[in-house]
Formats: structure tokens, C-alpha cells, sequence
């Protein structure tokens, strides 16, 4: 660009934690419906065993994204690394428990 | 580090690297940000940062699915037909985790163009994802239609 920088530099990592943070809150109401279907209706040891799990994916995705966000917020500019895929895999564990729970 | 030749191609792909031989090469990809940080320059990390968020918007549009699909299982009365509400329930859990695994590939695959200034890879995952949503609610609104009007 040749007229020079429109915004800061520093808005694009702001922008990047915000969408780390909106991550987390779907993520949690996502969890939050998961133990909804698991065990508040018929709670059964399986329900609850699934509900674990569901509560240590949740913990999971929280300690990724609190770290991106913290070396976000430090300004560091490398990429996200392995983060994204276990991030995704983590979503897909929570599909995958929904799907156990419902069969 | 991998031949680039082989990896630049975005050609061979159509909604995903499951359907390719190259997919544990691909798996691989999503984990090894070494070497995806040796390969080509870095660029302007602006760029990987928009990057991020599209996978992150992704990552949040899997979740809605995902929570669609439990919503559907916990709140949904059975319905007449044996079976219909758990058929949603799974449709809905699968396209979720398939739209979050596909949100990491293409993550991915963006930054290995980027890194080598090729152009970002063209999907058909939109479209089709956007015409299974509307198939899955025309033919809601028919079962819906169809149980209102036996009543």
C-alpha cells in the first residue's frame, strides 16, 4: 500500500482475541447443552461419564484459547501452530459424545 | 520437508482431503507448524492473524451445529415418527465436526499458500454446505407441515 497503514497493527491481534474469546463462549454454551442432553433429564453412569469428558474438552479449549489470547495480547506475530488442529479436534470430540450420548 | 510440487496443489481437492490419497500427508499438515514455518516466507502476519479468525469464525459455525443438534436432543418432544428427531440430532452432530475438521484443513492449507505466494486454495465446502442446510430445512419444514396438518 502506498498510502501507508490505514489501522494499527496492534487492532488485527485485537480483532484475532476477540474471535479466541467468541470461540470460548460458544464453546461453553455448546458444553452446557451437552450436559443438558447427557444427564438432566436421565442421568445414568454413562451420561456422567460423558459429561467428564465433556467438562475436561471444555478445560481443553479454555487453556488454548487463554494462552493465544495471552501471547496475542503480548504482541507476538507467529502463527498459531498445532493450536488450531487440536482446537478442532476438541469440537469434533464434542460431536462425536453428542452422538454416543444420543445413540 | 515435503515437495512442494505436490502440496501447492489445490486442484485435487473438492469438499475434502478425505476423499484424497494424500490425506494423512494432509493430517499431517494440521499439526506440524514447523513445517509449514520452514516452508516459503512468512507473510505480513496480518494476513496469518485474518487467516486465524476465518478458521475461528468456521470453528464457531461447527459449534452452532454442534449445539443445534443437542438442542434438538434435549429439548425437542419425540416427534410421531420413531427415529426422525434422533436422524436430525446425528446429521446435525456429524456436519458439525465436519465443518470444524474441514475449517482446520483449509486453515492449513491458507497459510502453506500464503507461505509460497501461490493463490488460496478454491472449495466447494460453502456451497455445498449451504445447500445441505437447505435441503435439511425444506425437508423440516415438510415434516413439520405434514405432522401439523394430521393433527
Amino acid at each position: 500500500m502506498s498510502t501507508g497503514d490505514p489501522q494499527p497493527p496492534g487492532l488485527q491481534a485485537e480483532r484475532t482475541r476477540l474471535s479466541w474469546r467468541r470461540t470460548t463462549l460458544a464453546a461453553t454454551t455448546v458444553a452446557l447443552l451437552a450436559v443438558t442432553a447427557a444427564i438432566v433429564d436421565n442421568p445414568t453412569p454413562f451420561g456422567l461419564a460423558a459429561t467428564a469428558l465433556l467438562g475436561f474438552a471444555w478445560l481443553a479449549i479454555l487453556a488454548i484459547a487463554h494462552s493465544r489470547i495471552d501471547a496475542l495480547g503480548r504482541g507476538v506475530t507467529a502463527t498459531a501452530g498445532r493450536w488450531p488442529a487440536i482446537l478442532a479436534l476438541l469440537v469434533t470430540a464434542y460431536a462425536v459424545l453428542g452422538a454416543v450420548l444420543i445413540i | 520437508m515435503l515437495p512442494v510440487s505436490r502440496l501447492g496443489s489445490a486442484r485435487g481437492y473438492w469438499v475434502s482431503p478425505l476423499l484424497n490419497h494424500d490425506v494423512f500427508r494432509a493430517i499431517r499438515q494440521w499439526f506440524d507448524p514447523t513445517d509449514v514455518d520452514e516452508i516459503g516466507t512468512a507473510p505480513d502476519y496480518r494476513f496469518s492473524l485474518a487467516n486465524e479468525r476465518t478458521f475461528l469464525a468456521w470453528l464457531r459455525t461447527g459449534l452452532a451445529l454442534i449445539g443445534g443438534g443437542l438442542a434438538v436432543a434435549a429439548f425437542v418432544p419425540p416427534l410421531r415418527w420413531p427415529l426422525v428427531r434422533e436422524v436430525i440430532t446425528v446429521s446435525l452432530l456429524l456436519l458439525g465436526a465436519a465443518v470444524a475438521l474441514r475449517a482446520v484443513d483449509h486453515w492449513a492449507r491458507c497459510e502453506r499458500a500464503m507461505r509460497l505466494g501461490q493463490p488460496l486454495p478454491r472449495s466447494r465446502f460453502p456451497a455445498v454446505l449451504a445447500l445441505v442446510i437447505g435441503a435439511g430445512a425444506v425437508a423440516l419444514l415438510v415434516v413439520v407441515l405434514v405432522s401439523g396438518l394430521r393433527t
